[in-house]
């Protein structure tokens, strides 16, 4: 495959990843500075800045919950015009049940650990609850900042309402109706799979994408949850150098004897367990989210070809209509019309979605390349660091 | 003339003195014809040399009761001369067995002076078993035992630096599990070879077939002969009916090979750690199970044999007894050293737990590592961007190696770290028992006492009676209670002395273990990364040329 692709604009071909800085359109800039976690809740704060006349203020703030992402990704979800786009992923629910349980587990056993040890437990969770925190504010920042450096999202109507509107979104949401729309979709999603596997594709382009597309998702969702697994592992097992570490240190109090290198040992192990930390969210960012992330947008994508692929019969079912209506010569224009409707659909469909789907891999490409090279560098340095700290105190030993 | 030759001083000494070499002979002359018969009588023949009790009892009453006396002058001069005994100055034998983890580790050792108490036991001790002198060398078997990486073995010239010349010129590997036999009256035979310059063996190098149960026989004379004078005994490593099982029948999988190397590195260990005590070493029983070719098959050691039960009746008969016995304790040394290794217990205890819960998550990230390697190689097969398709298929590759990495460093986390920790915990209930046994003969003491108050009084009821006759009996009575009352107090001070060196020892030899070990294990841990900077240094390039 061709690794060229051609770019919808000069916007779109901005070096895509999961951690660069999308805002580079002065026009419409947005960061979510700050956000509150209230119980399950979490309040962020999305901040604009504009030069364009459609917004009223070139710079305001407002409160927004996940649920308002939510809705804004299923109202674009649900608009005709942008069949033929990849909607960006709507950010995942913030999930705090991790560290939360962690908590609850930390609470139970303090009573088995030192003073010492449980506060650099409870250190450890809190910075892992902040981490997830922090997770949670970067991809609904990202979600908004694809909308606004796209050319014809950032125009949409009900994301400018998003952006500007003061007050609470939450009588939009709870439309009834859009919870039952929501249900019909996914209905018709698996419809669509059924469809899309189904349907001979006459177009090459097309049909390499949906064989790939198909099969990368399922090994990209495979190769997530591994690595979630990994990384927890790696968790475990930094967290255990607190268990040691604190152990060594009580032993080394209380031991009369002369054995001086038990609470170098302790040390060692404290800041053993810190850069063991760090490889674990490290990993955890450029690799566990990396894929988290292009898993969703992987999935966007395959919405695109079930979209196209609903156009394309609905095209043909128009075809059948006219040839009915031609042998019935009865309301030929009228299905003409509706014929042509549908092939002008499906057509501007096709080409805007070989264009996005093109430019996707570009970005996909690009963003991998970036974390894996992150990924390998942060090693590499952390390594180094283990190193340095393992040979002194090695030193330290055998001089004594 | 020496008396016990050159293993009793084992001070560094320039040369042999003829004598030694006599003594030997007639040492090895002794031990071809063992006398059968009564255990303690047979070993009392078996160990006298020619100037009989009269050497130790003078000895035991000039050893200071110092934890490190250094090489007493006081004692006999007439049998040993501080520079006619040593063994050679040390060659270290370099043990190139590639599953020994603690061939280097086991080399230094440190004597603060030479034991010459009795190695006569009071006590009941199993019989001396028959010796037939059959050579029995067999040829080395091929390692049936997971590959331990070699990257734990290291140079042994650092060692000899660290010792100064102190050393205990014996080494102990125990080698080659073969399975012997089929469905449950399997077992496992262990090669048990020792290589010293040690003259208190016939050879310098030789070898022998050893079972587990022979293992815990040794154990159980030593602990009947020495534990209840203050000795502490090193003990043996814990049955396991539920592993035992699965090797017997035979299940070939990764957990029966690691439990036999397990095993066999537990024995290893054990034995080092047994050879080490300058008392023990000296031990027929000792001897035997490393020199000869047979030993009848230790049945008392099985937990359900009789002796099993007897065992168990009496560890809880001592159980009861520490709760009754309420002791003055006069010295605060022996309080403060016991509450010192009841924190120490504790300690490490929970350092074994937490070392535990290392080993079972680096193998579980070892795992999760594989799977996640597994999955980005299908990942890669399925990209369609050619370059990136071969990155994520190296990347795949780089993570398998981790996986490795991780697995190989389990294995240090467990047989450096997590089994030094457990052998400590097991060494420090022995040093309790012993503490334990000062009690005891304390009370014992204190009984005699009462006893003989008792006769005193009887022996004054009868004479204001007047019964001549009996008087007589009480009067004997009492001369046999006030000998068993001085006989008590010299038990109570000799063991007293004993624990003291023999706590100053352990704690050298603690102090030392540790060090060497951890220094082992971080060494480990440093190659580990080492690996990880190589693997990734070699991924990026990878990454940078994805295009």
């Amino acid at each position: 495959m061709s690794s060229s692709f051609l770019p919808l604009s000069e916007e779109m071909f901005q070096a895509r990843s999961v951690s660069v800085d999308l805002n580079n359109d002065a026009s419409l800039l947005i960061d979510i500075p700050d956000a509150l976690c209230e119980r399950d809740k979490v309040k962020f704060t999305v901040h604009t800045k504009t030069t364009l006349g459609t917004f009223q203020k070139p710079e305001f703030s407002v409160s927004r919950q996940h649920e308002d992402f939510i809705w804004l990704h299923d109202t674009l979800v649900e608009t005709e015009e942008y069949a033929g786009l990849i909607i960006p992923p709507a950010p995942p629910k913030p999930d705090f049940e991790s560290p939360r349980e962690k908590m609850h587990k930390l609470g139970e056993g303090e009573a088995s650990m030192t003073k010492e040890e449980y506060a650099k437990m409870k250190q450890e969770l809190e910075a892992e609850y902040l981490a997830v925190f922090k997770k949670t504010v970067q991809v609904h920042e990202i979600f908004l900042q694809r909308l606004s450096s796209h050319p014809v999202f950032s125009k949409d109507r009900n994301f400018q309402i998003f952006l500007e509107y003061d007050q609470d979104l939450s009588v939009r949401r709870k439309n009834a109706k859009e919870m039952f729309g929501g249900f019909f979709k996914n209905m018709v999603k698996t419809a669509d799979e059924v469809l899309i596997s189904g349907t001979k594709e006459v177009d090459e382009f097309f049909d390499q994408e949906k064989t790939f597309l198909l099969d990368y998702f399922s090994k990209i969702k495979d190769a997530t949850s591994k690595a979630e697994k990994m990384t927890r592992s790696h968790k475990n097992v930094a967290d255990d150098y607190i268990h040691v570490s604190a152990t060594l240190n009580s032993l080394s109090a209380e031991d009369s004897t002369p054995l001086k290198h038990l609470e170098k040992l302790a040390d060692l192990f404290e800041k053993l367990r810190k850069v063991e930390g760090r490889v674990a969210s490290d990993q955890e960012l450029k690799l566990t989210e990396l894929l988290r992330y292009y898993m969703r947008d992987i999935q966007a994508a395959k919405d695109l070809l079930y979209r196209r692929a609903r156009a394309l019969a609905d095209y043909e079912n128009a075809n059948k209509a006219l040839d009915k209506a031609r042998l019935k010569s009865k309301d030929v224009a009228q299905a003409q019309q509706h014929q042509q409707q549908c092939l002008q659909k499906f057509d501007t469909l096709s080409e805007s979605g070989k264009k996005e789907l093109t430019s996707f891999k570009g970005r996909r490409v690009l963003a991998f390349r970036k974390n894996l090279i992150e990924m390998a560098e942060l090693e590499i340095k952390h390594a180094k660091s283990n190193m340095a700290l393992l040979q002194g105190c090695v030193e330290l030993l055998k001089s004594n | 003339m020496t008396g016990r030759g050159a293993a009793d001083s084992l001070l560094p000494a320039p040369s042999f003195a003829p004598s030694v070499i006599q003594w030997r002979s007639k040492m090895a002359a002794e031990r071809d014809t063992p006398p059968l018969g009564s255990a303690a009588a047979g070993l009392a023949d078996f160990r006298e040399p020619e100037d009989g009790e009269d050497l130790f009892v003078s000895t035991a009453s000039t050893l200071e009761s110092s934890p490190s006396s250094p090489e007493p002058a006081s004692l006999q001069v007439e049998d040993v001369s501080a520079n006619s005994n040593g063994p050679k100055t040390a060659e270290i034998l370099i043990d190139d067995d590639q599953d020994d983890l603690f061939a280097e580790a086991t080399e230094e050792v440190s004597l603060d002076s030479p034991e010459r108490e009795p190695i006569l036991s009071d006590g009941p001790s199993p019989a001396i078993t028959p010796v037939t002198p059959t050579a029995l060398i067999s040829n080395r078997i091929e390692p049936k035992v997971i590959g331990v990486p070699s990257m734990f073995e290291r140079s042994l010239d650092e060692v000899e630096e660290e010792a100064g010349g102190d050393l205990f010129d014996i080494n102990i590997s125990v080698s080659d599990p073969e399975k012997v036999g089929d469905g449950m009256n399997a077992y496992m035979a262990y090669k048990v070879t020792t290589k010293t310059s040690l003259t208190i063996f016939n050879q310098s190098e030789f070898s022998v077939k050893r079972r587990f149960s022979d293992f815990l026989g040794l154990h159980s004379k030593l602990a009947s002969k020495y534990m209840h004078i203050g000795y502490i005994v090193p003990p043996a490593p814990e049955k396991s009916i539920v592993g035992m099982t699965k090797v017997k029948v035979g299940k070939e999988d990764l957990s029966s090979t690691e439990f036999v190397e397990k095993r066999r590195s537990a024995l290893e260990r054990y034995l080092m750690r047994t050879v080490k005590h300058p008392t023990l070493i000296q031990d027929p029983d000792v001897i035997q199970f490393l020199e000869s070719s047979e030993l009848p098959r230790a049945v008392s050691t099985q937990a359900l044999s009789g002796a099993g039960i007897l065992r168990m009746v009496n560890k809880a008969a001592d159980a009861v007894n520490k709760m009754t016995i309420k002791m003055n304790e006069s010295d605060a040394w022996f309080e403060e050293k016991q509450q010192q290794f009841e924190n120490l217990d504790q300690q490490l205890r929970k350092l074994h737990a937490s070392v535990e819960a290392l080993v079972c998550h680096r193998k579980e990230l070892s795992v999760n590592t594989a799977s996640f390697a597994r999955s980005a190689a299908m990942l890669g097969n399925s990209e369609d961007h050619t370059a990136l398709s071969r990155a994520l298929s190296q990347l795949a590759e780089v993570e398998e190696k981790i996986d490795q990495l991780h697995q190989e460093q389990a294995y240090a986390d467990f047989y450096l770290f997590s089994e030094l920790l457990g052998d400590y915990v097991r060494l420090i209930t022995a040093v309790k028992g012993v503490f334990d046994q000062r009690m005891k003969t304390w009370s014992k003491w204190q009984d005699a006492q009462v006893m003989l108050q008792k006769k005193r009084e009887a022996e004054a009821k009868l004479h204001l009676a007047n019964k001549p006759d009996k008087l007589q009996q009480a009067k004997d009575e009492i001369k046999e209670w006030e000998g068993k009352v001085q006989q008590g107090e010299r038990d109570f001070e000799q063991i007293s002395k004993t624990i003291r060196k023999e706590v100053g020892r352990f704690e050298k030899e603690r102090v030392k273990d540790f060090k060497v070990v951890i220094i082992k294990y971080l060494e480990s841990l440093v190659h580990t990364q080492q690996q990880l900077i190589k693997y990734w240094e070699a991924f990026l390039p990878e990454a940078k040329a994805i295009a």
